[in-house]
């Protein structure tokens, strides 16, 4: 456990900075407040009234963590952990988004490069368009999408799952193009003088060489589904999930809603990248490519 | 005499390439008899990996004719005439090499129990019983070049193509190596291709030595060597080997151009 130390000490840093920034963008919300009331503050009044501000220009670390235990756990312990007003809704919601796409993200990815690998019409044609879809800016296209889905009567939690597979297709398609085509001319050679079959090749060569590229692209996938799952939310009237959380703190100024949804969203994405890297790890291991 | 097992008649290779046509082939001319082991010699770019392709049918000669078993190299790959081992064992990193050496009993589409049989058969033949269960990383260098000759041999092919197989090994695994593949050979009555960059691994194995000049790549000179098939390390300090590796480095070097 050598890396503890490290690790906290970075996060030491960062908890310090955050509390100093928290108390100088604070202390003219506080100054004004005084000098109305013509009150004079010690600098100890000006510090502690900073840090405990309700609608802070930004909230300290403990406001954060605060909001974030009562919209979770402290709801999960008196039994309405699925409440509206609970983070863990609203996570939820923003969850099943984030994995629909994922899901159709990730098969869209392997297909194309699947059919870029092999078609070669495909390895031509498919790659610069792919390309130019991440060109454009996910915000521009994530209301048209839901508009026009809206319009043939697919609400809720499909038009956000497709904003999140646009997002997450891409850097799997990347990933497995690369992970399929890893085998070298020696390898192709040795399954052609066994006179093997392309299925053949596909499934004893190339698809367990990709394996390692895979898991790689699929957590870049990830944390791209969950933004895709967020930005879907923005657009459709702020009613549920962290995308909601976030538009509407920023509505009605709740910074400390706005910093407790963002730290949820880190937090599921963290998780969500962690169980992927889980997957890898017993993966390879199995397949004995983990030394 | 016997009917070769590969027979080349005036073979010619060219390859068009961006920026004009090279001549890897040119009148290539060859019988290699059944049970023989013929050595492949000669600089870089003399054409004898590429020879052995054509064996395979991985090139296709553009003239001449050359026939395997009696049958086009593409017949003889679909009847499983040959068993190719490369310089590097291309060992997969994700099956034991149990799992390797069935791979090409699983592609040819052998029944499993036959499978897992002829697998102990050739693990023993190259003396890997008992490492069936590793991985390919927990083994040497020598000790993956020997699975993989394994996996070559695991199909019954009669000819068993080698292109510099033992290339990337130290010396003495090489020799000892070079050592297992005669006894091997003596074994099974394969016949063997067999290119190398090694005089003395060359003149050790072969019945008959090729040695091949470049630009365009022919064919130099044929040896037939007059050692007896039991060799042990030590023949090749006898005069005999010496007067062979004597005559292998005339023909390389009256092929060479040192441009």
């Amino acid at each position: 456990m050598r890396s503890v130390l490290p690790i906290l000490t970075v996060v030491l840093a960062i908890l310090a900075l955050w509390y100093g920034a928290a108390v100088a963008l604070n202390a003219r919300w506080t100054l004004d407040q005084a000098a109305r009331a013509g009150q004079e503050l010690t600098l100890g009044q000006i510090v502690s009234d900073t840090l405990q501000q309700e609608r802070p220009k930004l909230p300290a670390p403990h406001q954060v963590g605060a909001e974030l235990w009562k919209t979770t756990g402290a709801m999960a312990l008196e039994g309405r952990a699925f409440s509206k007003r609970s983070l863990i809704y609203h996570g939820w919601v923003t969850l099943s988004a984030t994995l629909l796409g994922f899901a159709i993200g990730a098969g869209a990815g392997i297909l194309l490069a699947v059919g870029i690998v092999h078609n070669r019409a495909m390895d031509r044609s498919v790659m610069p368009w792919a390309i130019a879809s991440q060109t454009i800016p996910i915000l521009a296209i994530a209301p048209m999408i839901i508009v026009v889905l809206n319009s043939i009567g697919i609400t809720g939690l499909v038009p956000k799952a497709i904003i999140s597979a646009y997002l997450s297709f891409f850097p799997v398609a990347v990933g497995m193009v690369k992970g399929l085509r890893s085998p070298d001319a020696m390898d192709l050679d040795l399954m052609k003088t066994w006179g093997a079959r392309a299925g053949q090749v596909f499934w004893k060569l190339r698809w367990p060489s990709s394996m390692p590229y895979l898991f790689t692209s699929l957590k870049v996938a990830m944390a791209a589904s969950l933004v895709g799952a967020i930005v879907g939310e923005l657009p459709t009237g702020a009613i549920r999930g962290l995308g909601a959380r976030l538009l509407a703190g920023s509505y009605y100024g709740q910074t400390v809603q706005i910093w407790s949804a963002l730290f949820g969203a880190a937090i599921l994405a963290a998780l969500l990248v962690g169980l992927v890297g889980l997957a890898q790890r017993i993966t390879l291991k199995r397949m004995g490519m983990a030394r | 005499m016997k009917t070769p097992v590969i027979k080349a008649e005036n073979v010619d290779l060219v390859f068009q390439t961006g920026d004009g046509s090279v001549q890897a082939l040119s009148d290539v001319s060859l019988d290699v008899g059944r049970g023989e082991f013929v050595s492949f010699i000669g600089p870089s770019g003399c054409g004898k990996t590429t020879f052995l392709r054509c064996v395979a049918a991985l090139e296709h000669p553009t003239g001449g004719s050359l026939s395997v078993n009696g049958m086009s190299p593409d017949n003889a790959r679909k009847e499983r005439s040959y068993g190719y081992v490369f310089q590097a064992a291309g060992l997969y990193p994700w099956r034991t090499i149990a799992r390797n050496i069935r791979l090409p009993l699983e592609i040819m589409g052998y029944p499993k129990a036959e499978q897992a049989a002829r697998v102990q058969k050739v693990l023993e033949l190259v003396d890997l019983a008992g490492f069936g269960n590793k991985f390919p990383w927990q083994l040497s260098g020598g000790m993956q070049q020997r699975a993989s000759i394994a996996r070559a041999l695991a199909f019954d092919a009669d000819i068993l193509l080698m292109d510099e197989p033992f290339g990337a090994l130290d010396e003495i695994v090489r020799d000892h190596l070079n050592e297992q593949l005669l006894a091997l050979w003596a074994r099974t009555g394969k016949t063997c291709l067999f290119v190398t960059h090694s005089i003395p691994e060359a003149v050790y194995l072969s019945t008959k030595i090729v040695v091949m000049s470049p630009r365009p790549g022919r064919i130099a000179d044929v040896i037939d060597s007059p050692l007896p098939k039991e060799r042990p390390l030590d023949i090749r300090d006898t005069p005999e080997f010496l007067e062979i590796a004597h005559r292998v480095r005339e023909g390389l070097r009256a092929g060479h151009a040192y441009d």
